[in-house]
């Protein structure tokens, strides 16, 4: 799979970098052609690979689950409507559990962020060349080359994805704390917690502290382990370059990665999910 | 694995999924869920009532069949003894029956022997007279004698 002339080094940077859309140092707009190039468009750069397939993912779980919601029958359900009801069973019993407010909100944002995390983790069990394959004959075909085609189609190991994800969830947890709590109470619970008024700056600081990880720690968790699952599926695809008994060891290898990766997954989006539930319940009560 | 707009990017799709979720997903799917339980939950209740009414009509129809069986018996008991006063009563009647007959029998059995006793009385009278004409023929006078053969007749 690393081609010809290609380094096993060139083959993980170039299935690490995000296909990045943004504005060149001199002033034009287009597709990064590599990595430093990519690097210099700053800020007001975008991944349309993980952007896209994050949008593409959300929309189909949106619509599956739209197409169950808009009728759904209250008699015996059918397969779809089987799951479907399955899932938001189990998000509805999740919440109940650990989120004790009254809020409309948190039940519909548990299920989103566990469909959405699991879906765009999901794509880490595709075998890592396939769709950048397909993107590069892609890309080549509209007269670019092949090589600077960058394609990753993992959203959740591109720290922005888990950070915008986390980002939205910090938000509402800030949103929610002013809003039962009123600013005061708020500001209240960062300054004179744990040790009182006497010791409110360094009350200032644990709490302030302990604000920030959440948000950090929750996008850091899902990206960390995301981006390490991948990165060994990279590895072990490079073995596929290495003759045919390594490459049926790193066959055998890819198998059992990703049936434990199966785990992995479906853990991952489950903590996301649980910890936004308890960082909103956290949100909605006074500690 | 730059931090750049995508970030942005992320963030405003991550709020916009939630509320389509929030507003076409979630609210119907729960009603349907809620009502699913109604349903089930008064199905449940429904049978335990059905069942429980079950048992109370076999308590009933125990009681009714044990009552039939009652009255069966003493139907029966009731048919026995009129049929062995039936056949008593039968037999009865045809003892008094068989009673008159017998008598009746028995007076027509006389009256005919009476009658044959008259008659033969009659027979043996005229014959006897015929007789005694024979012989006494020319010196007897019938109209004198006669007395003399009624006295004998009585005395036959």
């Amino acid at each position: 799979m690393s081609g010809d002339g290609i380094t096993s080094g060139d083959y993980i940077k170039h299935h690490l970098q995000n296909m990045t859309y943004g504005q060149h140092p001199d002033g034009s707009w287009g597709f990064a052609q590599s990595p430093e190039a990519a690097k210099e468009m700053g800020f007001w750069a975008f991944h349309v690979d993980s952007l896209g397939w994050s949008l593409a993912l959300a929309a189909v779980f949106f619509f599956i689950f739209r197409k169950v919601a808009k009728n759904p029958t209250t008699g015996v359900p059918g397969g779809l409507q089987n799951f479907v009801e399955m899932m938001v069973e189990f998000v509805n019993s999740s919440v109940r559990g650990s989120f004790s407010g009254r809020n409309d909100i948190v039940a519909p944002l548990a299920l989103t962020v566990f469909a959405w995390v699991f879906l765009m983790n999901f794509m880490d069990l595709i075998p890592v060349d396939w769709l950048p394959m397909i993107a590069q004959q892609i890309g080549a075909a509209f007269g670019a080359d092949p090589h600077h085609v960058y394609f990753k189609v993992v959203p959740s190991t591109d720290p922005n994805i888990t950070f915008g994800m986390a980002l939205g969830v910090f938000w509402l947890m800030l949103y929610y704390s002013i809003k039962i709590k009123g600013l005061g109470g708020f500001l209240g619970e960062l300054a004179f917690q744990p040790f009182g008024k006497v010791g409110t700056p360094v009350n200032l600081v644990l709490e302030g502290v302990s604000l920030i990880s959440k948000p950090v720690s929750l996008a850091l968790r899902l990206f960390g382990n995301m981006y390490a699952g991948e990165t060994i599926f990279i590895l072990i695809a490079l073995m596929y370059g290495g003759g045919l008994a390594i490459g049926a060891f790193g066959g055998l290898l890819q198998l059992g990665w990703a049936i434990f990766h199966i785990l992995i997954i479906t853990l991952q989006a489950f903590i996301f999910m649980t910890l936004t539930i308890v960082y909103l319940d956290m949100a909605h009560t006074d500690h | 694995m730059n931090i750049n707009a995508t970030l942005i990017g992320q963030s405003i799709a991550f709020f916009l999924f939630v509320w389509f979720v929030m507003k076409y997903v979630w609210p119907p799917l729960i009603a349907a869920l809620d009502e699913r339980k109604a349903t089930i939950a008064d199905g449940l209740a429904a049978a335990e009532k059905g069942q429980h009414e079950q048992e109370l009509a076999e308590k009933a129809a125990e009681k009714h069949i044990k009552k039939a069986k009652l009255q069966a018996s003493e139907i029966v008991t009731q048919a026995q003894k009129r049929a062995s006063e039936i056949v008593e009563e039968a037999k009865e009647g045809a003892r008094e029956e068989v009673d008159g007959i017998k008598k009746t029998a028995a007076a027509e059995i006389d009256q005919e022997v009476n009658r044959a006793k008259e008659h033969l009385r009659q027979q043996i009278a005229s014959i006897t007279i015929a007789g005694a004409e024979k012989v006494l023929k020319r010196e007897i006078d019938e109209s004198a004698h006669s007395d003399i053969v009624d006295d004998l007749i009585t005395q036959i």
